[in-house]
């Protein structure tokens, strides 16, 4: 079979409907007779709430209801837990999910209290004005080790501390091994990753159609069919009698995959009991609140090396805040945990984290899911290390990575899918080889830098290595069918934020069915078109649905070849699929388009023979035995102004392993957006909280997002390493770009600063100008 | 969020706004440009009761040379048509090269002159800026009218010298003088940002190099723009060399109070002035023509 | 009386809407949910972000920090008025198209109304003005750089005269 659109930089199916305003996101779901919602928010991050009174907002005019958790009766409940704690010996785990409105306590600045429907939004946020709320604060646990401390405050007074987990995760033998090092690091890491915010905020509109006995939910989830299966029974409905829409939605980045926020609870309960439609859209402000966020990680961490620079072992103890509750369990330490290890031979390690629980919103998996925190300790000290042994920092690396006979490759530890960590195919060492060609490494070293130095000029240049976990179960499912017209439909349960679905998805069903990419529609994220999936997370899209996708074509394939030869009379063999039509190989003018094929499978009087399935139709699942390892290499060049600190990239350059790509034009979008984010995490992003548990920059003008003129062009290249784990070899690289580039950003400063020679070390992301005269000037002062 | 209720009244003339203002008090807002005024209503950190619309009132956008020494600016008059205007370029080079630093294109096709100075947050660029040109802004009510010089005009955060029935209606500005130089700088995260630190320097020099003249204004660096011309005064009668330069940096590095802003610390905030103080008079003091 | 409803007489994309809207409605909400032209987005309401961009009497600005009340009386292009025709493109739709300049799609209509704005002024920009341009814009998805390849191959295929006077 000949691919023609596999592999290629197709232009994207969905293009137009976008670029002229007509695709549908949920705020444009208008419904006759809707209402609109607002939250009342906690403005303290700790207390105790004594009443609730809404009767000055029940009779306010335009407003339709006034909710609390009282109202709830039975349907309130602590939403479920959805990643349980891996099998890991010895894992300690206190479940405490969020709840759809505060009943006694609050746990964090922006958990809801009340909820109010109205006319329109501009009413309910006037109704919010109304209500009055006895609260009795608490002291708020902000600090991750005062969190720990005895005498603490509580955040769930039901627990003895503020321990949400507790994991160790070892392999080989650290305390025997580390006797042999010629040199040990050890240092103190803290690594803060921020919010994904999306151009998108999140949003809800929740339909019950009292006769059809229906509800539909417009839902900004990236999960669509659990959010589906959850609703059904928390309502007390069939799953048949819910249908989840997830429409364009504007970058999800993972967050808008955490489930069940307050917000997809309440409306479809006000919808069945108002009788009217209802819809909540998440302004920025809240967003900053009511999303769940990624944040901080404190490891003190040590590496133990020979004199050559080779790893003898690492130990690594830190603590991750988890936020007020701990829903989506261990992922993103356990990421942290596992990634740290990164495309290295490490014999000997010993992790272990305590998740703490502080009043802050609740931190779930966003773009990285806590690989950047493993990374950063694993490369500073390799940097910290080659400076100590006087090894170049790119040598060290090169004489670490697994070599290439040694896959699988098996790390033992448990990985967030609960499987051993094992990385199913890689070759590092060109990846490496690579970057350093692009960025002229040494070149730069030896002649730019100290060309540059002379003229006054502080540039630095830096390289850091990573892997990624992709791709992993459980499983995905897709239904292709082709349709009477000629056209081909494409279903599946993941939803779509942005990644191009409905044009990598088409290309793998265009190749094997033989049509024009263009005529393959593409549908996602509405579970009355697919049925099953768990959702789009974890760099999987393409991996485990793409290769859903694939068997469901290559099915529907055969059953076309198998029709054609009825068809035509002849071998299987002798068909040929292109252009929308099955032809016999070497006879010009004997052709019947796929259409016509489709209609006659589908007779409407006579008989068929027994077991014959109607159509050209197939649905096929997909769930790999594990994940599939991608890596890569960033590296970077950049200048720093001495006296600002203010810094530019003159160069930055990816080298990428995703495996086999499908569309090299969508790959390199994914790899360019990853990047920006983490030039946002590593220098422009930081949730300022105070004492209180108060969010000091909850504006778009004060937590910064990287503009234009924040992100470089880049400089892309690739590997291709199958993987093994699936037929057609593909490894997930939706996370990819935003791993790496914190210690990229902490390396090149120094190295354009020479912080080194002064003593002076990065440990902390993110950093600003600000940040780094305070650590600079410390030093100097 | 949204806004809180509102009156709306878009104006008809001048007098009828000022007539609206002097009616309703500090209840009412003038709606300027909006683009510093309707952030802080969505918000709902701003609750005006009534919101004078002044955009219909186009006789107050205006850019008119005066005399040769003086330029004349309606406090309606949008950055967008500042930017493009050549006599602004070339009588007023030093808020020529602020304005592109005022956040972003589409902001600049809203915002006015007046409606920024009126609204005075402590980092925008024009309060520094007029400051440093040494102009005098006119105010006027129901009452008559006065002019205010622009150093007496910023008195807190937020906070002018208008009264509560004035509006802010013209702005005059001294032409560029002969043989000076000037330099308009910021440091910010990011393009468009409220600067850390900002500061705008005029230079004037006799032939022979000594320093006759100099003011500086900054934004970023006080509760309200900081004239730190007095500080910088031991300059006046110098040679502007490396070591004048120097000395006059720490003075005005002494002379700040910076308040903390979410991206700098007043530490960092006075280190990044003294490094202005240096880039801004080496740049004015190559730009002074012979 | 802050119930007032406010007449509006407003065109948009050629089309002359007559409506009427409380004071404190926001020219965002109006376009979206009143025209029902739910093109233009919203990502902040405070004015930083720029999804909501839109061309009122021909220049960008953010349609969240104006009430609908001003728009009475003049004129106002949103996304769905860039292309010429139903069948056809604009140039800076079609090149963003063609280099992958859109992800999510959330943002892009308001940067679609910025730089659009911004080739009619600028006929031959480097790629530093192109960034400095768009850097009211906020995107997440596509770290900019094919948004930066779209711009510079509108403006090349728009120094085409012909091609120009097609435009609305």
């Amino acid at each position: 079979m000949t691919t023609r659109y596999f592999g290629e930089p197709i232009k994207r199916n969905e293009d137009k409907r976008l670029l002229t305003g007509q695709a549908l996101f949920v705020d444009d779901v208008e419904l006759p007779g809707m209402l609109h919602a607002a939250l009342l928010r906690s403005q303290n991050a700790h207390g105790r709430v004594n009443s609730i009174d809404v009767s000055a907002a029940r009779a306010r005019k335009g407003v339709v209801a006034v909710y609390t958790a009282e109202d709830l009766g039975d349907y309130w409940q602590p939403g479920p837990l959805l990643v349980p704690p891996p099998p890991i010996a010895g894992v300690v785990f206190n479940q405490r999910c969020q709840v759809p409105l505060a009943k006694d306590k609050i746990r964090h600045v922006g958990e809801p209290i009340a909820i109010v429907i109205a006319e329109s939004r501009y009413i309910a946020e006037d109704a919010l004005a109304d209500i009055v709320v006895d609260l009795e604060p608490l002291p708020a646990v902000v600090n991750l080790e005062k969190g720990l401390a005895a005498g603490s405050a509580l955040v769930h007074d039901d627990l003895r501390s503020n321990v949400a987990a507790h994991v160790r995760q070892t392999k080989g033998n650290y305390a025997a091994a580390i006797g042999k090092a010629d040199c040990v690091i050890k240092r103190r890491f803290l690594y803060d990753h921020g919010m994904s915010s999306p151009m998108e905020t999140r949003g809800v509109v929740a339909q019950w159609d009292g006769r059809a006995n229906q509800l539909t939910v417009w839902d900004t989830t990236q999960a669509p069919v659990f959010v589906r299966n959850g609703l059904a029974g928390m309502l007390g409905l069939s799953e048949r009698q819910v249908r989840v829409i997830a429409p364009f939605v504007g970058g999800g980045f993972g967050p808008k995959i955490m489930m069940f926020y307050p917000e997809e609870v309440l409306l479809p309960w006000a919808a069945i009991k108002l009788n009217r439609p209802v819809k909540w859209i998440e302004d920025r402000l809240e967003h900053f609140f009511a999303t769940t966020h990624e944040r901080g990680q404190i490891h003190d961490a040590e590496i133990g090396l020979s004199i050559d620079g080779k790893i003898i072992g690492i130990k690594d103890v830190f603590l991750h805040d988890t936020g007020a509750y701990d829903p989506y369990g261990l992922t993103v330490p356990i990421n942290s945990q596992c990634t740290l290890l990164g495309p290295y031979v490490v014999p000997n390690y010993d992790s272990t984290f305590t998740a703490v629980f502080t009043n802050l919103p609740i931190v779930t998996p966003y773009r990285g899911a806590g690989r950047q925190h493993g990374v950063f300790v694993m490369e500073r000290l390799l940097d910290f290390a080659a400076h100590e042994l006087k090894i170049d920092r790119a040598e060290i690396r090169r004489r670490n990575l697994i070599p290439p006979d040694a896959f699988p490759y098996n790390n033992e530890i448990i990985y967030q899918d609960f499987a051993p960590l094992s990385y199913d195919s890689g070759n590092y060492e060109p990846v490496l080889d690579k970057a350093l060609e692009l960025i002229d490494y040494n070149n730069f070293i030896a002649e730019e830098q100290p060309r540059l130095r002379k003229q006054g000029r502080h540039v630095g240049v830096a390289i850091a290595c990573y892997v990624e976990g992709t791709g992993i179960g459980p499983y995905e499912g897709a239904k292709v069918q082709v349709q009477a017209n000629g056209k081909v439909s494409v279903a599946t349960g993941i939803g779509t934020q942005g990644q191009g679905h409905f044009t990598s998805f088409a290309q793998i069903a265009a190749d094997q069915v033989g049509v024009d990419v263009r005529n393959v529609d593409v549908v996602t994220g509405d579970t009355d078109q697919f049925y099953w999936g768990a959702g789009t997370f974890a760099s999987r899209g393409a991996v485990v649905a793409g290769n859903a996708v694939n068997e469901a074509s290559k099915a529907v394939r055969r059953k076309i070849l198998k029709l054609a030869s009825e068809h035509f009379e002849c071998a299987e063999e002798d068909i040929e699929l292109g252009n929308g039509e099955a032809s016999i190989v070497g006879v010009p003018g004997k052709s019947v388009r796929l259409g016509e094929l489709a209609q006659r499978a589908n007779p409407m009087r006579g008989a068929v023979k027994p077991g014959t399935e109607p159509g050209l139709e197939s649905t096929q699942y997909f769930g790999p035995p594990g994940g599939a390892t991608a890596n890569g290499v960033h590296a970077m060049i950049v200048e720093v102004d001495p006296d600002t600190l203010m810094l530019q990239i003159l160069k930055f350059v990816v080298v990428h392993d995703c495996g086999t790509v499908i569309n090299p034009l969508i790959l390199a979008g994914q790899i360019h957006g990853g990047v920006a984010q983490g030039i946002g995490n590593a220098f422009y992003e930081k949730l300022v909280f105070d004492d209180e548990g108060q969010l000091l920059n909850a504006s778009l003008a004060d937590y910064l997002l990287p503009t234009s003129l924040d992100v470089p062009r880049m400089e892309l290249a690739h590997t291709v390493t199958p993987s093994p784990l699936n037929p057609m070899g593909i490894k997930g690289a939706g996370e990819a770009g935003a791993i790496p580039v914190g210690p990229l950003f902490a390396q090149a400063i120094e190295n354009a600063l020479g912080l080194a020679d002064q003593g002076i070390e990065l440990c902390e992301i993110p950093l600003s100008p600000n940040r780094l005269w305070e650590l600079i000037g410390k030093q100097n002062r | 969020m949204k806004p809180a209720p509102l009156k709306y009244i878009a104006a008809t003339s001048l007098a009828h706004a000022l007539a609206l203002k002097a009616e309703h008090g500090d209840e009412a807002n003038f709606l300027a440009g909006g683009q510093s005024l309707v952030p802080t209503m969505n918000f709902r950190l701003a609750q005006p009761a009534v919101l004078i619309d002044i955009n219909p009132l186009s006789e107050l956008s205006s850019v008119k040379r005066e005399n040769g020494k003086t330029m004349r600016i309606g406090a309606l008059t949008r950055y967008r048509l500042l930017e493009r205007d050549p006599l602004v370029a070339e009588t007023m080079p030093l808020m020529h090269e602020a304005l592109p630093h005022i956040a972003h294109p589409q902001i600049r096709n809203r915002g006015t002159l007046g409606g920024n100075l009126a609204h005075a947050d402590p980092a925008s660029e024009m309060p520094a800026i007029v400051i440093a040109l040494g102009g005098r802004l006119r105010a006027q009510s129901v009452n008559g009218e006065r002019w205010i010089e622009a150093r007496d005009f910023f008195i807190a955060p937020l906070t002018t010298a208008l009264q509560t029935d004035e509006m802010l209606v013209e702005i005059e500005l001294p032409t560029r003088a002969q043989g000076s130089g000037s330099c308009f700088m910021e440091i910010a995260r990011r393009r468009g940002d409220f600067a850390m630190a900002g500061i705008a320097v005029t230079l004037n020099l006799r032939k022979g190099g000594l320093c006759t003249g100099l003011r500086i204004a900054l934004c970023g660096a006080g509760e309200t723009p900081v004239d730190a011309s007095d500080a910088a005064s031991g300059l006046i009668g110098q040679a502007v060399d490396e070591a004048a330069i120097e000395a006059t940096s720490a003075a005005v590095q002494a002379s700040i109070d910076p308040p903390r802003n979410m991206q700098a610390s007043p530490e960092f905030q006075r280190h990044l002035v003294g490094v202005l103080v240096k880039r801004a008079l080496r740049t004015a003091l190559e730009r002074c023509a012979p | 009386m802050s119930d007032t409803q406010h007449e509006i007489a407003v065109t948009v994309n050629g089309t002359r809407y007559e409506r009427r809207a409380e004071a404190r409605m926001l020219l965002s909400d109006f376009i979206r949910h009143e025209l029902l032209l739910a093109g233009t987005h919203v990502g902040c309401e405070h004015g930083v972000c720029g999804a909501c961009t839109i061309l009122f009497d021909g220049h960008p600005v953010r349609s969240c920090l104006m009430l609908a009340a001003q728009a009475n009386g003049h004129e106002i292009t949103t996304v769905e008025g860039l292309a010429p025709s139903p069948d056809r493109l604009h140039p800076l739709q079609q090149a963003m198209h063609d280099k992958h300049g859109l992800q999510c799609g959330y943002c892009t209509p308001g940067i679609l109304m910025t730089m659009s704005a911004f080739l009619a002024e600028h006929r031959a920009p480097d790629e530093a003005q192109v960034r400095e341009a768009l850097s009211g814009n906020l995107c997440r998805c596509t770290g900019y750089q094919h948004i930066v390849d779209a711009v510079l191959d509108a403006a090349e295929k728009m120094r085409d005269a012909k091609l120009r006077e097609e435009l609305p």
